[in-house]
């Protein structure tokens, strides 16, 4: 991470990543930029540094924020025509404490409106196109931020996964993408995508920057019931943290059941136990990506650790029940955008029930609108207990199968994706084949558990390629050291 | 045929916290701008999470106490989706799976019980208020902390559903976890009746009256629609399922636009709020805070005050207090002065507001008691105790003060009567009374009491004539 010091300016290193911005336009990354403010910041930065006054540990580094992260005084729109013009009055927890330690955001990124996609093309502002290849997807929703931080122009920035939205994108790109543990960084200021799978997570280009990142972002926030105390940063993680929320307690069918509390914090000494999903090795993963992950595996035998094949039978069932917890939660979130109050409002209405239709028509993309009529549909009298009750049983049965797993091992390696980056247009008018990007990423969203993307290699033709373990509840940091261990090849 | 008709009753009873229910932003918007006590949160900016107000699940206990209802040791929120400007996050959040409160019962002055079915958390809706053309928002209101209580259909007279909502009023401002103020909606009642054959095991069709504010009018919608259902199948049709509303000025319910179809909620528990979990030690220690409710009184001063009277008192919980806290001797003497100052003198509530205090009552009762007060003037003593002027300085310097104490002393009114019977306009009256003629002693006692400028004690000063006379 480069931070401003004696050497380097803070006011250098915003410049940079302003004209790095300017370089890369036709990539379609941001959606705002704020240069006036992020050059008066460094310039206010670079005078404490000369006066010998304590900056932040992030002091000067330029981020980027995804443009579903509120900041005070900015139209945050979500990449959503139906949010346009809105100003926030209030800037996410997360992005205020990174600013706290003297990071200094240069703009908002492109994403999928409402984070609703894998490509980023269901932004109203576009598609983002992906670092290493102009015809094909950034991935998504996070696009803009992983390309942000892939062609280098930011030192981080932040990105929300709902079912796979860091993790791919940071994937197609070569970068780290953390999804943390459901609740160690506070959503609140985030616009909300499934409020009980939605995590704010980072994109770095070290698993060094992911943890210094972390360190700072996570912790308890009283805006956020759902957030956990800050166990990221406890030197004893094992004991005393009680969970307060645990996703599968969202749901009706999981009742006290689930055993949410005090799971031990895997320590990161050799020899580990790595599983990988027996499920996942097939043909609809490409072959190029099985290859990376049989690699990796050498490598960790090579280092002296154990390699366990699980069965993870309910996993296949995650996909179809995501799809439908996340449309409900979707429909739910999306209902207070209704012309009303802030954001878009269609003129051409007459009465109420016209203003509704015709804000909600014209203002939310077609996925969006996707999205609000399966939601609404598994939540109606008569269909709720076969459907979203049905899905929420079976991510308890998954929560339980990650529990058991993680008796058997410490960590797990997984492809994040079925493929490497897709070319732009190949997959939007097909939503099942869109959905099914989120195959093996959307089980960690389920089990609150954390997944980080790793870089694993390129293609024969290269194209970015990405792994991703994942670590049991609270297990984040664990997970980033390990990181750090398989990135030397 | 005899028809026996059948009500339930759902009553929304706004919590008096400090702030609303998911924000920290003051929860009592009364006489404050529109949208002036609205958050972020309130306002449903997209981002924004709702934070549960702790005060609230406290005061849902002793609500749920009050009412001798199960508290749940987990419960937890559910979305209810609607479209409407007032609700400007295009849901509810309220407990449709899992309320806090669970089955209790509310037991009517007339000794019927009523069971409670459940009682849950919920944030209120915001008001519209609509024009010509243009209806305008004001969301001050928003998520102020509701608890509905869902009676079971145990409810049978008109009178028995007066009663059921006065007693919740009662109830609810005993546990001290509402303003109770009617007027201003902080208590408001949904209505359900029914009418069926006698005999039928099965319940009629019913309507819903919505949104009624006094026990007044509840008792007349009540009335209204058991003699209109009567009425309808009485003469072979069917009563329709319909939502009802109530005019006060026209005496009559009327159906309230009429949705075409039947309202999909679309429930969803809330995935923002973790479940509620209370320990047991917590309920316990809140229920143990619950203050004496109606039907103790009704037990303990069963005796001491007269039923009617009691009634009217029950209203007031700390006029309750303060009769409590009294010598039991002097409870009967200041129930009766407050009931009579509550019935005679028509005073309002706000009159009760500021109390004497227990040793001003005492006071006051003592002084009766020791005749040193006649009836009359106990009555004006006590209504200056409330006087702001005269406030604090205590029944018996008041009586001073107005020249009310009654001279009781044996030897003064002696010499008083020896005054009035060495009179020349007397002597006939003494003679008429010697004579026989036993009404005279009133003239005879009157002008005592002249003389003695009202002070004397009359039983006593009749006492003397009768022994000087004989």
């Amino acid at each position: 991470m480069r931070i401003a010091n004696k050497t380097v300016t803070a006011t250098r290193l915003v410049k940079d990543a302003l004209a790095k911005a300017k370089h890369f336009e036709d990539y379609n990354i941001f959606t705002a930029l704020y240069e006036e403010r992020a050059l008066k910041k460094a310039a206010e930065i670079d005078e404490k540094i000369k006066n010998g006054e304590s900056v932040g540990k992030l002091a000067g580094a330029p981020f980027a924020a995804k443009d579903n992260f509120l900041t005070a005084g900015d139209e945050t729109t979500a990449s959503a025509h139906i949010l346009s013009g809105f100003v926030s009055p209030i800037t996410a927890t997360s992005v205020a404490k990174l600013e706290a330690e003297g990071a200094i955001l240069i703009g908002h990124t492109n994403c999928d409106a409402f984070a609703h996609g894998s490509s980023t093309e269901n932004s109203y502002y576009g598609p983002t196109l992906n670092a290493h290849d102009k015809t094909r997807v950034a991935g998504g929703s996070s696009g803009g931020s992983a390309v942000a931080v892939a062609l280098d122009i930011v030192e981080f920035a932040t990105g929300s996964d709902t079912g796979g939205s860091i993790r791919q994108p940071a994937s197609f790109n070569g970068i780290y993408g953390l999804k943390p543990t459901y609740g160690c960084v506070s959503r609140y200021g985030v616009v909300a995508m499934a409020s009980s799978t939605d995590c704010i997570g980072f994109f770095t280009r070290t698993p060094e920057d992911m943890d210094l990142v972390m360190s700072i972002a996570s912790g308890k926030d009283e805006k956020d019931m759902t957030s956990l105390p800050d166990y990221y940063n406890a030197d004893d993680t094992r004991g005393g943290v009680v969970d307060t929320a645990c996703p599968s307690d969202t749901l009706q069918a999981a009742l006290a059941k689930s055993s949410c509390s005090a799971e031990p914090i895997v320590s990161a000494t050799p020899p580990l136990r790595i599983g990988i999903i027996k499920d996942f090795d097939n043909d609809v993963v490409d072959a190029e990506i099985r290859g990376a992950l049989k690699k990796k595996c050498e490598l960790l035998k090579s280092k002296g650790h154990e390699i366990v094949e699980l069965e993870m039978p309910s996993l296949k069932y995650a996909l179809a029940a995501y799809y439908i917890i996340q449309p409900a939660e979707v429909a739910s979130n999306l209902s207070r955008h209704d012309g009303i109050r802030y954001g878009f409002r269609s003129e051409k209405s007459k009465n109420l029930d016209d203003l509704y239709g015709n804000t909600r028509s014209e203002g939310f993309m077609p996925e969006n609108k996707r999205r609000i009529m399966i939601g609404n549909f598994v939540l109606s009298s008569g269909f709720y207990d076969a459907y979203f009750l049905k899905a929420a049983k079976t991510r308890t049965l998954i929560v339980k199968e990650y529990e058991e797993a993680f008796k058997k091992c410490d960590f797990i390696l997984t492809p994040v994706s079925p493929n490497p980056a897709f070319k732009l247009g190949e997959k939007v008018n097909d939503p099942v084949a869109m959905y099914l990007e989120d195959l093996m990423s959307v089980p960690a969203n389920l089990a609150g558990v954390p997944g980080l993307a790793i870089p694993a290699g390129e293609t024969a033709n290269g194209l970015s390629l990405g792994l991703q373990l994942v670590g049991p509840r609270r297990s984040d940091r664990a997970l980033i050291e390990f990181a750090k261990e398989l990135q030397d090849e | 045929m005899k028809y026996i008709p059948t009500i339930g009753i759902e009553c929304h009873v706004q919590l008096c916290t400090k702030t609303k229910l998911f924000s920290e932003v003051d929860n009592d918007a009364r006489g404050k701008e529109p949208n002036s006590c609205v958050s972020p949160v309130d306002y449903a900016l997209p981002g924004m999470l709702p934070r549960l107000n702790g005060e609230a699940v406290r005061l849902a206990v002793l609500a749920g106490r009050a009412m001798n209802c199960e508290i749940n040791a987990y419960s937890r929120f559910d979305r209810k989706h609607y479209f409407y400007p007032d609700s400007p996050k295009g849901y509810q959040i309220t407990q449709f799976y899992h309320p806090i409160i669970g089955a209790g019962y509310v037991e009517l002055p007339s000794g019927t019980k009523v069971r409670i079915e459940h009682a849950h958390l919920e944030g209120d809706a915001g008001k519209l208020t609509h024009f010509d053309n243009y209806s305008l928002v004001d969301l001050n209101r928003v998520d102020t902390p509701l608890i509905e209580i869902v009676s079971m259909p145990d409810i049978h007279s008109a009178k028995d559903a007066h009663d059921y909502c006065k007693e919740l009023w009662r109830l609810m401002r005993y546990a001290g976890v509402t303003y109770g103020d009617l007027y201003n909606g902080n208590m408001r009642f949904d209505v359900n009746t029914s009418v069926a054959p006698e005999g039928s095991e099965k319940l009629g069709t019913r309507t819903e009256v919505k949104n009624l504010n006094s026990f007044k009018s509840v008792e007349r919608a009540v009335e209204y629609e058991i003699a209109r259902q009567t009425k309808v199948l009485e003469s072979g049709e069917k009563v329709i399922q319909q939502t009802l509303g109530w005019s006060d000025a026209t005496g009559k319910t009327s159906p309230q636009r009429s949705k075409e179809v039947a309202a999909d909620y679309r429930y969803m528990p809330e995935p923002d709020l973790p479940p509620i979990r209370l320990s047991n030690e917590f309920i316990e220690a809140e229920s143990a805070k619950l203050p004496s409710m109606p039907a103790d009184y009704r037990k303990k001063f069963a005796a001491v005050i007269a039923g009617d009277v009691l009634e009217v008192l029950l209203d007031y919980p700390e006029l309750m207090k303060r009769l409590d806290k009294l010598d039991e001797e002097y409870i009967k003497t200041i129930a009766n002065l407050f009931a009579s100052v509550l019935l005679a003198e028509e005073k309002s509530a706000e009159y009760l507001n500021d109390l004497p205090t227990v040793a001003e009552l005492t006071e006051l009762a003592e002084m009766n008691k020791k005749k040193e007060l006649s009836s009359t003037a106990t009555k004006e003593v006590f209504l200056r105790l409330f006087d702001p002027q005269m406030k604090g300085r205590g029944a018996k310097t008041i009586a001073k003060e107005l020249g009310l104490i009654q001279e009781n002393d044996l030897g003064a009114l002696e010499a008083i009567v020896d005054v009035v019977l060495a009179k020349p306009e007397t002597k006939k009256a003494q003679e008429d009374f010697r004579n026989g003629e036993e009404k005279v002693i009133g003239f005879l006692v009157g002008q005592v009491m002249r003389e003695s400028h009202g002070k004397a004690n009359p039983s006593v000063v009749q006492e003397i004539l009768r022994k000087k006379l004989a």
